[in-house]
């Protein structure tokens, strides 16, 4: 399966000059740019690991593809999203959220199926890969 | 013609408006004042001040003829005063006339009791020959009293994980016909192929082919399948609209027990059952479309009716997450600058005065969740770069027949919307001129992706170019300085 979760996950994989570009994009609006990264990827899990703080005195893109490149590094084989984050009154959220690191192999979810009274059925989403502890996912 | 006062004013009889306290031009309003501007054509021979007073009276507390139980209140307090008129720039027989309405008389929170003044009787009085309401300043201490939305912008992308980019659409078509099962095969493959959420029309509650818990089954299955296979949160707006709130509250009800992010309804339920959806939605942490169905009977025509800006502000304030605002390109009403000043209206924190967008007032949205304004009917992905240019990013671009339609199928459909999007948002954020190398821009994506090519091929050249009757009138001058 091919997630989909991000702005630009329709696209072939960006590059090095077209992460670069968005993240110029980013810091033309002030947004602060942070970099996270799992190994569940389920549609509802919020919170990734954050490779260090949103990077809110970082102006260069470049300073910023270097932490997205290490952690990538650290990490070959996980999720790696860069997400921009808007302070100003009224946002105070995310405002961009795109991925720039997936595993070679990617498991997907099953769906589960509990069937209920009636014609009541209560899905959940299962993510294959959390059969296996953190750490030996991929 | 000056104003009465005491003994004079209220002798039994018939005197004109202006003289029964209705107009002021000298009236200051307050920051407190609820502020209408109505288009008026007077009858002929009838003085638009004369006009403009009548419909301030009849819009507060006048009656036709002098009544002495005015002496019992504060009446020089509660009726309302216009105290503006001019002439519509380029229309003949028309005047804006401006209006102030004291807080107090109205209710706090209630979009019925609000209407029931500013629109209860006044369009079908006499003295005037058509008569619209162009745009209301809604002040900060009345705004304070609605909920507004139950979800807005930030914490629907939030709730979807979804950020960056314009949500996207599809209307299941044919709307009314398919049974569940079929029903849901287009919800399935909609989501699947791209799409964020698929959408019941107007008209689908629960008839004979499809009967509504049918319905809810089948595209929570849908929904739920696709979301399996994407690994994004997908979801479908279940039509909840009925007869009585009684069955409303039961089919909301069981979309929640079925885990939908979302449920619908239409703009013809009125008022006071949308506020009570919205408590209902605040309450369950559901999403709330709201489709204008039958808006465009009193909205469309420019002389007569209610401006669609105004009903965007009484919706923002009855609380709606999502509500259809008008594309630009496609096959319905919209000029440019008219739904460019309905989105700013639902999505700003803060509206300046912009007459060339329809906006008469500065309006404080006092920290009130935005709405999502979506854009439906008649769009394709060969307009993408038109939509995101009008639209900017916070839309729900909704392709029904463009992605239902596809040659290659409902997923290719959606999966040309989807591509065609990304790379116009990617283009856009690294500084291309997407107005004008938006078809190229589109063209380098369908090489490598045939789904995007299909539709191109289909729709490219499809445009729909009539002249729009709801623009707004102004006269541009070099010192606007809003």
């Amino acid at each position: 399966m091919h997630l989909t979760q991000g702005q630009f996950s329709f696209l072939p994989p960006l590059t090095d000059e077209q992460i670069s570009a968005q993240i110029r994009w980013a810091l033309d609006h002030d947004w602060a740019v942070g970099v996270e990264f799992t190994d569940d990827p389920h549609p509802r899990n919020t919170y990734w690991d954050m490779w260090g703080m949103p990077m809110f005195d970082l102006r260069d893109p470049a300073a910023i593809l270097y932490e997205i490149n290490e952690c990538r590094r650290a990490y070959p084989t996980r999720y790696i999203r860069v997400t921009a984050f808007d302070s100003t009154r009224g946002w105070e959220a995310p405002r961009m959220s795109y991925l720039v690191n997936r595993p070679e192999e990617e498991p997907g979810f099953s769906i589960v199926r509990q069937e209920g009274e009636g014609r009541h059925i209560t899905y959940t989403t299962h993510s294959y890969a959390t059969e296996q502890p953190p750490g030996e996912r991929y | 013609m000056s104003e009465l006062t005491g003994e004079d004013r209220y002798k039994a009889g018939v005197i004109p408006y202006k003289q029964m306290g209705y107009w002021d031009g000298d009236y200051v309003p307050s920051e407190t004042d609820i502020i209408a501007l109505f288009r008026i054509t007077p009858q002929p021979g009838v003085d638009p001040e004369e006009a403009a007073a009548a419909v301030a009276g009849e819009s507060s507390t006048a009656t036709w003829t002098v009544v002495w139980t005015d002496r019992l209140t504060a009446a020089d307090l509660y009726r309302a005063k216009a105290y503006r008129v001019d002439p519509v720039p380029g229309q003949e027989d028309q005047f804006f006339a401006y209006i102030a309405y004291h807080l107090d008389l109205f209710e706090p929170g209630s979009i019925a009791n609000l209407t029931a003044s500013i629109i209860g009787n006044v369009f079908g009085f006499k003295a005037v020959k058509a008569l619209r309401l162009e745009d209301m300043r809604i002040p900060v201490a009345y705004v304070k009293t609605f909920d507004g939305p139950p979800t807005g912008i930030v914490v629907e992308r939030e709730r979807l994980d979804k950020f960056g980019r314009p949500l996207l659409g599809a209307t299941v078509k044919p709307k009314l016909g398919l049974s569940g099962r079929n029903y849901g095969r287009v919800v399935y493959e909609a989501l699947r192929g791209g799409l964020d959420f698929t959408k019941d029309d107007e008209n689908i509650n629960s008839q004979p082919f499809m009967h509504w818990r049918d319905r809810f089954l089948y595209c929570m299955e849908a929904v739920n399948k696709a979301q399996s296979a994407s690994g994004e949160v997908k979801g479908h707006y279940l039509n909840v609209t009925a007869a009585t709130m009684e069955d409303m509250y039961e089919r909301a009800e069981f979309a929640k027990d079925l885990g939908s992010v979302v449920v619908m309804i239409d703009l013809v339920i009125g008022y006071t059952a949308i506020q009570s959806m919205s408590k209902w939605a605040r309450r369950n942490d559901m999403v709330l479309h709201l489709h204008r169905a039958g808006h465009g009977t009193y909205t469309r025509q420019k002389n007569h009716g209610i401006s669609f800006r105004v009903i965007s502000k009484w919706m923002r304030l009855a609380g709606v997450d999502h509500i259809h605002a008008g594309t630009v390109v496609g096959k319905l009403e919209g000029d440019p600058n008219t739904v460019q000043g309905i989105y700013n209206v639902l999505r700003e924190s803060h509206n300046p005065v912009d007459l060339p967008k329809g906006i008469f007032f500065e309006q404080d949205w006092a920290g009130l969740r935005k709405v999502m304004p979506v854009a439906s009917g008649g769009i394709h992905a060969g307009q993408m770069h038109q939509l995101l240019t009008y639209l900017g990013d916070d839309v729900i671009l909704q392709f029904g027949g463009g992605t239902i339609g596809h040659p290659m199928g409902i997923a290719a459909g959606a999966t040309a919307n989807r591509v065609a999007l990304e790379a116009m948002v990617l283009a856009r954020n690294e500084g291309q001129d997407i107005w004008n190398k938006g078809p190229e821009i589109l063209n380098q994506a369908a090489k490598w992706s045939p789904a995007l090519q299909g539709a191109l091929d289909t729709w490219r050249d499809i445009t729909f170019n009539y002249a729009s009757t709801d623009t707004p009138d102004f006269v541009p001058t070099v010192s606007e300085t809003y």
